[in-house]
């Protein structure tokens, strides 16, 4: 609770990207009047302030001059360095090579090439219970890049972020390495001594006072061994405690069906789709299939587009992805679902809101053939007015269905922490035995979970960091790592996949299984006999085949969960419609309604110290390495709140002071804040980043409560935002249009272009060789995940450079994703596109290399040299999409770590100070690709190279091939009417090439897509148009 | 007045004039230095662990450069063995002589013998076997007559330039792939007319192909 209490340290912003100041008042005043229309970056794009533009103008390296200016330098002292320096440099060129080993095997293992090809292995890795497939890259043992199980349900070869940065946190040097009871570093045995106590201790009374702590378990032998243990000891309890759970969706699936089931949507058949909060594109069951199956619909030339509504209380990605989005306030998602539901009953009633209106009409015209979905953050009468119109429109059996839950022991969990604590609290605890998860820190405010856990006599806790509940335990369990690990998990549909390792435990680390083992009294069960044992008798027949075939494929056949028909209740959800919202009003005295979400990088603050998602920018607000309290802009002006002011949140008498943001397409008086940072145990990069929003919330207002209360407290707390790096200036960069526009005219995108004349060039074409490769990127299909990013990072070694770096615009992402606004900033819409390198056919940067660092390969590739780079920068200069990056410190010095050097991938250079980089195709992979083909004496086939991030994209948005095979699948995209280059007009001719976006609003709604810029901005910065 | 003596123009004239020799001479003795054995370790042989002699498996008794480099054809390393290949026959034959205990050793204990690595590129070069081994490059063109070697000593220069010597005219060294792995080759006609025929029939890539950076550089 203290954790967010001033805990934000207060400095001037000497930063390169700080936001400006805005007047938001004279903002909203100046859009109401005119030009509430086009695209733009930022708020302080959209206000144009002089402030905006001088930074625009100004020279970006003075910034750079003050760090070394920190330093003590002076002029002389400026020139005396860089005369040595340069004396100097040539001498590095005169060092003899260190003689090197080889260390061969004594006894090789089969298929294992030491220097060849890697291994890959399948396993799968669980968050909040729910599996996703994956295929693991072993480079001579060690794992080094995850990749998408084709055959998995939940991936179907695409991955999330989660998977791509689980290797991160494999690799993480903060990870807990000793088992430790209260502080002393004990051995894995003495534990099992203790183990045995704790057993014929609580014998005695039938396990009365002992309690199980677990996450959401899926685990198939996890939850049989929980079920032998409850059978020994009778009295004991197993509680389950997600603090992103999904309380709600279980609660409304008994509310609509009298029984737990899960729903599963196949929006493959869906027309229309109506989201309820519902970020099925980003998080939550299956999101990585969903994705693939809305985004196989929302390219116009390959059949019908479906049409997506999402009305949301937070800007999601998936709301910045609908054809039509509607921002509600919490306390109005169940009152809007509810008229929906009546409306869907009655038939021909009509409301007065045009929306709502169109949406019926919709939804009425596509019965079966529309979904409506619901988030599992809004109520549990939300849910069941959700499956209740679902019923009615007849979608169940076409594109929803009902399975059994794919959670092996479905609960109400809060209600469960509850009793705990209440147990806790009177003594009846005497044995906690948490089983991962970080209760002190997740738990519900006014549950005072640390403060009773103090009652409970012997405390144990597995996890892979010492977290802040290791802290309040006796003993500490270093917990290995799902690729450390034998296991099992369910995916969403409850295809169950045997989790294995790739590599030994790092630290001895055990897993759930084995202290399950050992309070059962079995203490020297491995976890693989335990998991192979729980399917021994399952899989029947020949069992060792059925095992291998299952270890290789990565999914066990016929496991999914099975089908069952249940009825959806038409009526009226009784009960829980009292009250705003029916999630707590929990009255504090002010007027705002406040918002809690996970963190979409960092979760539920488990991924707290992992620097890729810590660095990596929120899909939304595009800030890294914080979180902060997101505010409306038209509050923001009410309350005369600037972007990066402290605030003191106060909620039914709990305070926690936070940095502010200005998010537009957030409800008026609502403040949302996410949860998962604040973290003051999770290691040298996640302790202290941001603020600690669970100290606000409470088991009455899980997701959102109102009577919010916020003050200025003076002083900023800088945060690092990537949207406010690289402007658009005025340029047709992202190109859209309604599906009616599209069908008059496909060529949209070329409406206003003016490409010079290939003869135009003083340069003569490069000759055409057996391939030119080239991508395309679809944004009709890209929904904005931040997959693709994560993986280049992955698989390209790309450092992880601190917040100071970011504000600074030095993030090293070779791949970003573009965010623009669109419209009013009270609902604008939202616009995505990835930004690799364009490998130029006339590349600017190539031109202006002193040394020759960066040249043009026969196949098109933009090469470029490590070696021979010396840093002049002029490249990225003259790079007109900003796609290079500098090594301004030496920032892969991460890789010193010892754990962290087994992370880098093999085949690419690790990067040094003073050295540009940026996307190369992944052309490592592109060489192995040729040189497979080349032995095997074969052409390359198309799609058999694919760079990281088509391999990571869920929406098959990132397509790579040659350009000079006729029927290749980039060519043919590149032939598609809505194919056009980045800056086509300055005849840089890129490789690689997008699609124009297609969005297929209700022709009852439809308002014309912004495509201009604001004319505010050219007016000022040619005088003209 | 004069300040200075007459001969100073002299002998400013000379160390104007000197300083460019000068200068030549030092670029020209740092461009020796640079591809000196001193720099390159080229014809420097390496002491061993094991007194293991490829003139005598080699040259000697014929073992062919697969039956310990295993993975030459499919993979970029060419593969050193495990210290069981040499207990396939070091079982049998010398299994008591003391020069061979460390390979005992080894297989005894579980721990690897450590050899020094003699063909050592920077690891900014991506270098792949298989290609080359596949595209009818013959080990004797890099590594030179290892048969005839006792201790393994680094043939070539192994600098940048020299790999370019290749990739620019791969058809002067090109070799028929039977040819590969033998050693002390000698084209059947002349180079001239076979080099340009078995580029063609291996489909080797264009010149600009092989010459760009990233070829070997990522």
């Amino acid at each position: 609770m203290s954790a967010g209490k001033g805990a934000l340290p207060v400095h001037a912003g000497a930063g390169g990207a700080e936001p400006l100041p805005i007047d938001f008042a004279a903002l909203s005043r100046r859009l109401e009047s005119e030009r509430g229309r086009g695209l733009w970056r930022s708020l302080e794009e959209l206000a144009n302030t002089p402030e905006f533009r001088a930074a625009l103008q100004g020279e970006p390296s003075a910034k750079n001059l003050e760090d070394l200016e920190l330093q003590g330098f002076d002029r002389r002292d400026l020139f005396r360095f860089l005369g040595v320096s340069f004396a100097l440099a040539g001498m590095t060129a005169c060092t003899r090579q260190p003689a090197e080993k080889i260390v061969p095997y004594v006894r090789q293992p089969e298929e294992i090439i030491p220097g060849g090809r890697p291994l890959y292995f399948a396993t799968a890795m669980t968050v909040s219970g729910l599996a996703t497939g994956l295929l693991v890259e072993s480079q001579q043992g060690r794992p080094t890049k995850a990749e998408g199980n084709p055959l998995h349900p939940a991936s179907l070869g695409a991955t999330d972020l989660y998977s791509q940065a689980a290797l991160y946190s494999l690799y993480d040097p903060d990870r807990s390495q000793t088992l430790e009871y209260l502080d002393e570093i004990r051995p894995w045995i003495s534990f099992l001594g203790a183990a045995r106590e704790i057993a014929d201790a609580e014998r005695g009374n039938g396990g009365a006072g002992l309690r199980i702590l677990t996450e959401t378990v899926s685990s198939p032998t996890l939850a049989s061994q929980l079920a032998g243990l409850q059978r020994a000891f009778p009295a004991a309890r197993w509680v389950q405690w997600e603090p992103a759970g999904r309380d709600n969706a279980r609660a409304g699936a008994r509310l609509a069906f009298g029984r737990y089931v899960d729903v599963v949507p196949d929006l493959t058949a869906a027309d229309v789709i109506l989201s309820l909060g519902c970020d099925f594109l980003a998080c939550g069951p299956g999101h990585l299939s969903l994705t693939r199956q809305f985004s196989a619909r929302r390219r116009p030339e390959s059949g019908a587009m479906n049409r997506l509504y999402v009305v949301e209380t937070v800007p999601t990605v998936t709301g910045a992805n609908a054809d039509h989005r509607l921002p509600l306030s919490s306390a109005r998602m169940e009152a809007f679902a509810r008229e929906l539901a009546a409306a869907v009953r009655q038939g021909g009633a009509s409301t007065g809101d045009p929306f709502l209106r169109a949406l019926l009409e919709d939804l009425r015209a596509h019965r079966g053939r529309s979904a409506v979905l619901v988030g599992d953050e809004q109520p549990p009468a939300v849910h069941a007015v959700g499956h209740a119109v679902n019923e009615a429109l007849g979608n169940f059996g076409r594109t929803l269905r009902t399975t059994e839950p794919a959670e092996a022991f479905p609960t109400d969990q809060l209600a469960a922490l509850r009793s705990l604590c209440a147990d806790m609290d009177a003594g009846r605890v005497t044995t906690l035995v948490i089983l991962g998860g970080n209760p002190v820190f997740t738990a519900p405010a006014d549950f005072r979970f640390t403060e009773r856990l103090q009652k409970v006599g012997r405390r144990v806790h597995l996890s892979l960091e010492k977290d802040e509940t290791s802290a309040a335990c006796h003993w500490h369990i270093p917990e290995a790592h799902f690729l450390e690990s034998w296991s099992d998990a369910r995916a969403f549909d409850g295809t169950a996949s045997i989790v294995q390792p790739l590599i030994a435990p790092l630290y001895d680390g055990r897993t759930a299984h084995e202290v399950v083992a050992a309070l059962s009294g079995s203490p020297e069960t491995s976890a693989y006999d335990l998991v192979r044992g729980y399917w021994q008798t399952r899989m029947g027949g020949d069992f060792e085949g059925s095992w291998r075939r299952a270890l290789h494929d990565g999914v066990i056949a016929g496991t999914a969960s099975a089908q069952v028909r249940v009825q959806a209740n038409g009526a009226e959800p009784p009960g829980l419609a009292s009250g705003p919202g029916g999630t707590g009003g929990a009255a504090g005295g002010g007027d705002l309604d406040i918002v809690f979400r996970p963190d979409p990088r960092i979760h539920d603050g488990r991924f707290a110290n992992n620097g890729w998602l810590q660095e990596l920018p929120h899909p939304i607000t595009r800030l890294t390495w914080d979180n902060a309290a997101l505010l409306s802009l038209s509050t923001a002006s009410r309350l005369g709140i600037a972007k990066e002011d402290i605030l003191e949140l106060s909620l039914a008498g709990r305070t926690v002071r936070a940095a502010a943001w200005v998010e537009p397409g957030l409800p008026d008086a609502t403040v949302l804040v996410h949860f998962g940072y604040g973290r003051t145990r999770a290691g040298r990069l996640g302790s202290g980043t941001g603020f600690n929003a669970y100290a606000l919330r409470s088991s009455d207002a899980l997701w959102s409560g109102s009577g919010l209360a916020i003050r200025k407290v003076g002083g900023k707390h800088p945060l690092a935002c990537t949207q406010l790096h690289q402007n658009m200036e005025g340029r047709e960069i992202v190109r859209a249009a309604n599906l009616a526009d599209y069908a008059k005219d496909p060529g949209f995108v070329h409406e206003r272009e003016k490409e010079p004349a290939k003869a135009l060039s003083l340069y003569p074409e490069y000759p055409s060789h057996t391939h030119a490769w080239g991508m395309a990127i679809d944004l009709s299909a890209c929904v904005g995940c931040n997959a693709c990013v994560l993986a280049c990072q992955a698989e390209n070694n790309i450092p992880v450079v601190g917040k100071d770096q970011v504000r600074r615009g030095r993030e090293m992402h070779w791949l970003r994703i573009d965010h623009y606004y669109g419209g009013e900033p009270a609902n604008p819409a939202h616009f995505f596109q990835p930004v690799p390198c364009m490998h130029c056919e006339n590349a600017p940067c190539e031109l202006v290399c002193p040394v020759g660092a960066t040249v043009h390969s026969a196949e098109g590739l933009n090469d470029m040299v490590y070696n021979r780079c010396v840093g002049t920068k002029y490249c990225q200069n003259n790079c007109p999409y900003k796609v290079r990056r500098f090594n301004f410190y030496h920032y892969s010095t991460q890789f010193r770590a010892p754990s962290l050097k087994m992370l880098a991938n093999p085949d690419v250079t690790v990067r040094w100070r003073g050295v540009m980089e940026k996307c190369t195709y992944c052309v490592q992979r592109l060489n192995a690709g040729k040189i497979a083909a080349e032995v095997d004496n074969r052409p390359l086939r198309d799609g058999e190279v694919t760079p990281a991030c088509a391999q990571a994209c869920p929406a098959e948005a990132i397509v790579f091939g040659d350009l000079a095979d006729p029927d290749s699948r980039v060519r043919r995209l590149r032939q598609n009417p809505r194919a056009y280059s980045l800056l086509a007009e300055l005849g840089t001719r890129p490789r690689t090439t997008y699609l124009g976006q297609v969005r297929n609003p209700n022709p009852a709604l439809a308002k014309p897509l912004p495509t201009t810029f604001p004319p505010t901005m050219l007016d000022d910065e040619t005088g003209q148009k | 007045m004069q300040i200075f003596h007459r001969s100073t123009n002299t002998i400013s004239r000379v160390s104007l004039f000197g300083a460019v020799f000068f200068l030549g001479l030092l670029g020209w003795l740092f461009y020796e230095l640079e591809a000196s054995p001193y720099t390159t370790q080229q014809t420097v042989a390496r002491e061993q662990p094991v007194q293991f002699s490829h003139a005598h498996h080699v040259g000697a008794i014929g073992i062919d450069c697969r039956y310990c480099h295993t993975s030459v054809e499919k993979a970029a390393f060419a593969g050193i063995p495990p210290t069981k290949t040499c207990m396939n026959c070091h079982s049998q034959i010398w299994a008591q002589s003391p020069y061979l205990e460390p390979v005992r050793e080894s297989f005894r204990t579980g721990r690897s013998l450590e050899w020094i690595r003699v063909h050592d590129l920077p690891d900014f070069a991506y270098f792949n076997h298989a290609i080359h081994v596949n595209k009818g490059i013959g080990c004797e063109t890099c590594h030179g007559r290892v048969d005839q070697m006792p201790l393994v000593r680094q043939a070539a220069r192994l600098q940048m330039a020299w790999c370019l010597e290749c990739h620019r005219n791969p058809e002067k060294f090109i070799r028929p792939r039977e040819e590969v792995f033998t050693m002390g080759y000698v084209p059947p006609v002349d180079q001239a007319t076979l080099g340009p025929e078995l580029v063609r029939r291996y489909h080797l890539r264009d010149r600009a192909v092989l010459e760009s950076c990233s070829t070997c550089h990522r």
